[in-house]
């Protein structure tokens, strides 16, 4: 009974892996890539920063960087909490 | 004193920590023309700062890197960033709203590769120098705690 349960799930999973293979892009040729061709025609334009990169990360994905920015500021409040006996 | 390195390491640090440091601030104010930014110039400058803590040790260095002033600068690094990022509400959140304005690094940036122009870039070259002092402060106070913490341990132990 449980033998076959897992057969029958084996082929129900190798079937969707077929299924989407067929499904992919031809090879060599990338994933979609509508954005980064925005980005790379449009950012020295938008921003007037040289440097794409930066440009995307302070701009266009200001969020992520005040996570990275939070993210830093709660490491030292929680090494501060955690030598707080130790240092004064 | 207790803690430091011999006098080989002390002389090379007094040589380059300086060197270090500037080109860690290069790379913050250059980081909208040049790869890197923020992130990787305050980390470079963090490592000068590890640098003077790992070769004078934590009593040599405690008049001069106070803890306190790190962690001030820290914050203000911050709220810094999220204001710039507020500035910006007329229309959204992180609205670049000082690009090609004509004002404060507000040059419109010349389309194509070039060597770049330092007054480009709106508020990327704030954010970045924002989130430099920022990066360097926070690593500087953990390089600082740590240590302390660590040489009161071993007094302790002892």
């Amino acid at each position: 009974m449980k033998k076959s349960i897992f057969g029958i799930a084996l082929i129900f999973v190798l079937a969707f892996m077929i299924l989407a293979a067929f499904d992919m892009r031809p090879f060599g040729e990338p994933t979609v890539s509508e954005m980064d061709d925005y980005y790379i025609q449009n950012a020295q334009a938008e921003t007037g920063a040289n440097n794409v990169v930066t440009s995307i990360v302070f701009d266009y994905r200001g969020f992520d960087t005040l996570g990275e920015a939070t993210v830093l500021f709660t490491a030292v409040l929680g090494i501060t909490a955690l030598f707080r006996e130790v240092v004064r | 004193m207790k803690g430091e390195m011999s006098i080989i390491v002390k002389t090379i640090t007094k040589l380059i920590y300086g060197f270090i440091m500037v080109y860690g601030f290069y790379v913050i104010v250059h980081g909208h023309l040049t790869p890197g930014g923020g992130f990787q110039g305050g980390a470079i400058v963090a490592s000068a700062f590890a640098l003077l803590v790992v070769t004078y040790g934590n009593q040599g260095v405690n008049n001069y890197l106070k803890k306190d002033v790190f962690s001030l600068v820290e914050s203000t690094g911050l709220v810094l960033f999220i204001a710039f990022a507020f500035f910006g509400l007329g229309v959204t959140f992180f609205y670049n709203f000082l690009a090609n304005s004509g004002g404060l690094f507000g040059n419109p940036a010349i389309i194509g590769v070039n060597p770049g122009d330092l007054n480009t870039g709106g508020t990327v070259p704030i954010m970045n120098i924002a989130v430099g002092l920022e990066v360097l402060a926070a690593l500087t106070v953990i390089i600082l705690t740590m240590s302390a913490a660590s040489e009161i341990t071993k007094e302790k132990e002892n």
